[in-house]
C-alpha cells in the first residue's frame, strides 16, 4: 500500500499541482488515466472521443487544481465526476451536430428522448465501473469469479478459501452495491454516486 | 445435504442466495427454490429484480489497455495550456516516460504473471551470459540499480542504510539474496514510488544536479546520463517482461531513442579503450593529440530516432570525424540498442558493413560489452 493515505495524497497532489509541478501532473496521470479513459470509453464507445475527454479532464485539473474541494470527497471521485460531465457534454454535442462528432453511428437513438436515455444508460454503466473498481477487493474478487470465470458460488468459495455462506454473502453484497448505479437519478452535471466512500 | 428435488429452504437462506441466483451461480435445485420463493415473497422479488439488473452492468471485456503514447500527448496538452513552474528536466523525460510505460504494463498483468520466469541476458565482454529470475525479480533489479541515482541525490537507498555497494550486479544479487521468499507484485509500489521521487527530486534540483557524479563501481556517469541509462534499462527490461508474459512492447519515442543511442555512442570510445587494455581489441593505430579528429567509424543508425555518429577508434580523447572515417556500419536503431543491451550478438548485428573489418568488429564488441546485469 502507498505510504500516503488517500486524503493526504489528495491534498498533497492538489498543492503540488497548484505549485505547477510537472512531475505531479505525471503522477496524477499515472494514478487516474485508466479510470478517466475507461469511463469515457464506456460512455462514448469511441476510442478517439475517450482520448479527447482524457485530455480535457487532465487539462482542466492541471489548470484548475483549486476547483477540487477535499471536503466534497476524494480526488478520484472528483476526477470521475469531471469525466462524466465531459462525456455527457460530448454526447450532447454529437447529438446537436448534424454530422455527429466522434460518435456518428447511425444506430444511435435520435432525438432528445433517445439522447437522454443514452446519457442515462452511459451514466449507469460508467458509475457501475467506478463502483466495481472502488468496492472492497473481496467483493470484487467474488463477482469476478462468478461472472467472468462462470464459477458457481461453491467453486467461488473454494477458490477464495472462504465458507459457502461467505461466498453467497459477498456475491449479494457486491450486487447490492452495484445496483445503486442504476437507481440514482441523473441530476444536472454532477451525478451522485462518485462521492460516496464505498 | 438438502434433498435433491424440493429443498425446503427458509426465507433467510433463500434471501442470502439472491446474489448467487442473479449471477446464475447456484445449483439447479437452489435456482428452482429461489424462483418459487419469489412468487410469494415481495421483498425478495424486489431485490431479485434489482440484483439481476445490476448483473447487466457488469461486463467481461477487460478494460482496454491505454495507449502508452497518450500519456505524453495529454501532458503536452496540459503544459501548453499552463506551462509548468517546476518542469521535468529534458534529460529526465526519457526516464519519466519509460517508467510510466513499464508501470502501465505491470498494471495490466495478473498476480500469477509476476512469477513468470525471465532470463536476463547480457554480454560479459567475451560471451553472452544470462541469469534467471522472475518478473518481480526484474523489478527488484531495476529498483536496486535505480537506487544508485537515489543515493547520489541523498535519497534513501532501497537496499537500506549503510550499504556502500555500487556495482549493479552486486546490488542486485544482494537484494535478491535478502528476499527470503520469492518476490511478488508487492515490489511494484516501492519501485514506482522511488521512480516518482527521483523525477520530483531532479525537477526541483534542475540543472544543479545534472552533472552530479553517479558511481557504478568501476565507472561513473553524470547524473543526467545516468538517468538516461536507467531509462534505457527500464525499456530493455520492460521488453524482457513483456516477452515473458506475452504482451506487446514498443520502442521508446524517437527523440528518447535518439538520446539513448547517443549515450551509448558517447560511452563507446572508453569501452573500446578498456577492451584494448584487456587485450580484447586490436591496438590503436594512429594516436592524435587530445581533442583532434582521429580515425573514426561512421555509425549510421536507420529508422526513427536514428542519425549519423562518428566514433573515435584509437583514443577516447580523440574526436570522431567524417573526414577520418575508415569504416562504416549501418543498422536499425532498435537493433543497435539490442546490441548495446546484450540482447543481440555482435557477430549477428549490423546489416551493412564497409571498410576496416577490425575496426568494425572492435566497435560492435565494445557496444555489446556496454551491457550488464
Amino acid at each position: 500500500m502507498a505510504k500516503d493515505t488517500p486524503p493526504r495524497w489528495d491534498r498533497r497532489m492538489q498543492q503540488r499541482l497548484a505549485r505547477g509541478e510537472a512531475a505531479a501532473l505525471g503522477e496524477l496521470y499515472d494514478r487516474f488515466a485508466a479510470l478517466v479513459h475507461s469511463q469515457a470509453h464506456r460512455m462514448l464507445d469511441d476510442e478517439d472521443a475517450a482520448d479527447l475527454v482524457t485530455r480535457e479532464v487532465f487539462g482542466y485539473v492541471w489548470e484548475n487544481p483549486d476547483a477540487y474541494d477535499p471536503k466534497q470527497g476524494s480526488m478520484r471521485s472528483w476526477v470521475a465526476r469531471l469525466t462524466h460531465r465531459r462525456s455527457v457534454q460530448r454526447l450532447r454535442d454529437a447529438e446537436a451536430s448534424p454530422y455527429g462528432s466522434a460518435a456518428g453511428d447511425e444506430d444511435r437513438a435520435p432525438g432528445p428522448d433517445g439522447l437522454e436515455e443514452r446519457v442515462r444508460r452511459a451514466t449507469a454503466a460508467a458509475r457501475a465501473d467506478y463502483i466495481v473498481a472502488s468496492m472492497p477487493a473481496p467483493l470484487r474478487a467474488a463477482l469476478e469469479l462468478a461472472y467472468i470465470q462462470r464459477r458457481d458460488y461453491r467453486q467461488t468459495a473454494a477458490d477464495l478459501g472462504v465458507t459457502e455462506d461467505e461466498a453467497r454473502r459477498r456475491l449479494r453484497l457486491g450486487l447490492q452495491l452495484l445496483s445503486t448505479a442504476n437507481t440514482r437519478p441523473l441530476e444536472g452535471s454532477s451525478p451522485p454516486g462518485y462521492g460516496r466512500s464505498l | 445435504m438438502a434433498p435433491l428435488s424440493t429443498p425446503v429452504l427458509s426465507h433467510r437462506v433463500l434471501k442470502a442466495l439472491l446474489g448467487a441466483w442473479a449471477l446464475a451461480a447456484c445449483s439447479a435445485e437452489e435456482t428452482a427454490a429461489v424462483e418459487e420463493h419469489l412468487t410469494e415473497c415481495a421483498p425478495c422479488a424486489d431485490e431479485a429484480l434489482r440484483l439481476r439488473d445490476a448483473v447487466g452492468l457488469l461486463h467481461t471485456d477487460r478494460s482496454l489497455d491505454l495507449d502508452p503514447l497518450l500519456r505524453s500527448r495529454v501532458i503536452e496538452g496540459c503544459l501548453s495550456r499552463r506551462p509548468a513552474r517546476i518542469p521535468i528536466p529534458a534529460w529526465a523525460a526519457p526516464y519519466d516516460a519509460e517508467t510510466a510505460r513499464l508501470d502501465a504494463l505491470l498494471g495490466d498483468i495478473g498476480a500469477s504473471e509476476w512469477h513468470a520466469p525471465v532470463r536476463l541476458r547480457w554480454f560479459d565482454g567475451e560471451q553472452a551470459v544470462n541469469r534467471r529470475t522472475t518478473v518481480a525479480g526484474v523489478i527488484g533489479h531495476l529498483m536496486t540499480v535505480d537506487g544508485l541515482v537515489s543515493t547520489a541525490l541523498g535519497l534513501d537507498d532501497p537496499l537500506g542504510p549503510g550499504q556502500r555497494l555500487h556495482s549493479p550486479l552486486e546490488r542486485t544479487e544482494t537484494y535478491w539474496a535478502a528476499a527470503y521468499r520469492p518476490l511478488t507484485r508487492t515490489v511494484r509500489e516501492p519501485w514506482r514510488e522511488q521512480s516518482h521521487t527521483l523525477i520530483r527530486t531532479v525537477s526541483f534540483a534542475g540543472r544543479g544536479v545534472a552533472e552530479l557524479s553517479v558511481p557504478y563501481g568501476d565507472f561513473a556517469l553524470p547524473l543526467q546520463d545516468s538517468l538516461l541509462d536507467r531509462a534505457f534499462e527500464c525499456w530493455v527490461h520492460g521488453g524482457d517482461i513483456a516477452a515473458a508474459v506475452d504482451y506487446p512492447y514498443e520502442a521508446p519515442s524517437p527523440s528518447h531513442l535518439h538520446r539513448m543511442i547517443d549515450l551509448a555512442v558517447r560511452m563507446l570510445p572508453a569501452a573500446l579503450a578498456e577492451r584494448r587494455r584487456a587485450g580484447l581489441a586490436g591496438p590503436a593505430r594512429h594516436l592524435v593529440t587530445a581533442g583532434s579528429p582521429g580515425r573514426s567509424l561512421h555509425l549510421e543508425v536507420e529508422g526513427l530516432g536514428g542519425g549519423d555518429w562518428y566514433i573515435a577508434l584509437d583514443s577516447p580523447a580523440a574526436v570522431g570525424s567524417p573526414g577520418h572515417t575508415v569504416a562504416q556500419v549501418a543498422l536499425d536503431g532498435v537493433e543497435f540498442c539490442r546490441l548495446v543491451a546484450g540482447h543481440t550478438s555482435p557477430v549477428e548485428a549490423a546489416a551493412g558493413q564497409e571498410g576496416d573489418r577490425e575496426a568494425i568488429r572492435d566497435v560492435l564488441f565494445a557496444a555489446a560489452a556496454l551491457s550488464r546485469l
